[in-house]
């Protein structure tokens, strides 16, 4: 397989993961936010109702208001689409800036100025 | 007294949040962080080329992609790859912790994943400590096992679960020194490495696969085969 022709391959894939099976992965807490309610309790709002844990002193994020905040995109109110389509802004964003600040820094042997 | 909990039933939120440590703790952990990834940059230069820089982008955008997919590891939790040993097999340990290092940034301030003031801990705990256990094993495993596609596979494997434990015994680290609940750290260090084991073994798995796949379509993007291996070595040996 050509190079070209496994990064189109990876990229794809790594679209389909975050576009559709993303979609499908599971709802639960995931160990650290497990660990950080253990000991609360909750109500039906996910409020800490009582108890001691991790999680007492969360604080909102500072960028929560963002539009792709928590893996959803502002004004779509379909969560299937949403979540989707935010996986494949994520996946170009990071190929974008991650391939971009490699390819800077990547060494030249045979500089051309 | 209700204290509203940000960001659980939506559960997409998948790192140390804002307020679990306190500022003080975290803005060392930040210059921790930030002194790694000077570091790892100064390094990769020596790494990156033509062919890797491309690889790394594209390493960094499959773990964005794979850390979306919590998987069940006990009824009532998830777990999801962090990503350290994926990227140390397949572009090398400086490289592959900007790679989880870039992931982290963008889940932070485009998703909201992470708080702000705890980015230095979330990126020293599964960029710095996850590649850095990882470079280790790997280095040291390749040389042991088979070298055959179980050997490469049991490598990701093992790396990954004592990669993703030790990534979760940072937190227990951040948390006893500027933990913003007064919890007893045993049992927190003992729930931590309980659910991060069985989610190293998650990881490793989902790791083990693509490294093995990317080994047999093109096993000249493979680091680990590159460097951690003496190849020389070896024909020297069979011959």
């Amino acid at each position: 397989m050509r190079k070209k022709a496994f990064l189109i391959a990876g990229l794809l894939v790594a679209l389909l993961l975050a576009g559709v099976v993303s979609n499908f992965a599971s709802g639960s807490p995931d160990g650290l936010d497990y660990a950080a309610r253990e000991g609360c309790t909750f109500n039906a709002d996910d409020e800490i109702t009582g108890g001691a844990c991790m999680a007492q002193r969360e604080g909102e994020h500072q960028l929560g208001d963002s539009p792709l905040a928590d893996y959803a995109i502002a004004g779509i109110d379909n969560e299937f689409l949403a979540t989707g389509l935010s996986g494949v802004a994520g996946v170009l964003i990071t190929f974008a800036i991650g391939g971009g600040l490699f390819w800077l820094l990547r060494r030249r042997d045979r500089a051309s100025s | 007294m209700l204290s509203s909990y940000a960001g659980a039933m939506d559960t997409q939120a998948m790192h140390i949040a804002n307020g679990i440590v306190d500022g003080p703790v975290s803005a060392i952990f930040l210059i921790v962080a930030a002194v790694g990834l000077a570091f790892c940059v100064w390094r990769a230069k020596l790494d990156l080329d033509d062919r890797l820089a491309p690889m790394a982008g594209l390493v960094a955008a499959f773990i964005f992609a794979v850390q979306m997919l919590n998987f069940q590891v006990l009824p009532g939790v998830s777990g999801h790859l962090l990503g350290g040993t994926l990227a140390v097999m397949l572009v090398g340990p400086y490289v592959g912790a900007l790679c989880v290092a870039t992931v982290l940034i963008v889940q932070c301030l485009l998703f909201a994943d992470g708080g702000l003031t705890a980015l230095g801990l979330n990126i020293t705990n599964m960029a710095l400590i996850g590649a850095a256990v990882a470079y280790v094993l790997v280095a040291a495993l390749l040389r042991v096992l088979p070298r055959n596609p179980a050997g490469l596979g049991a490598t990701a494997l093992i790396a990954s679960v004592a990669g993703v434990v030790l990534a979760s015994m940072g937190f227990v680290v951040e948390y006893a020194l500027g933990g913003t609940t007064e919890l007893s750290i045993g049992a927190i260090a003992a729930t931590m490495a309980g659910v991060h084991t069985l989610i190293g073994i998650g990881e490793g798995l989902i790791a083990a696969v693509t490294v093995v796949t990317v080994a047999r379509v093109r096993p000249d993007l493979v680091y680990a085969l590159r460097h951690f291996r003496r190849p020389v070595l070896a024909k020297a040996v069979i011959a």
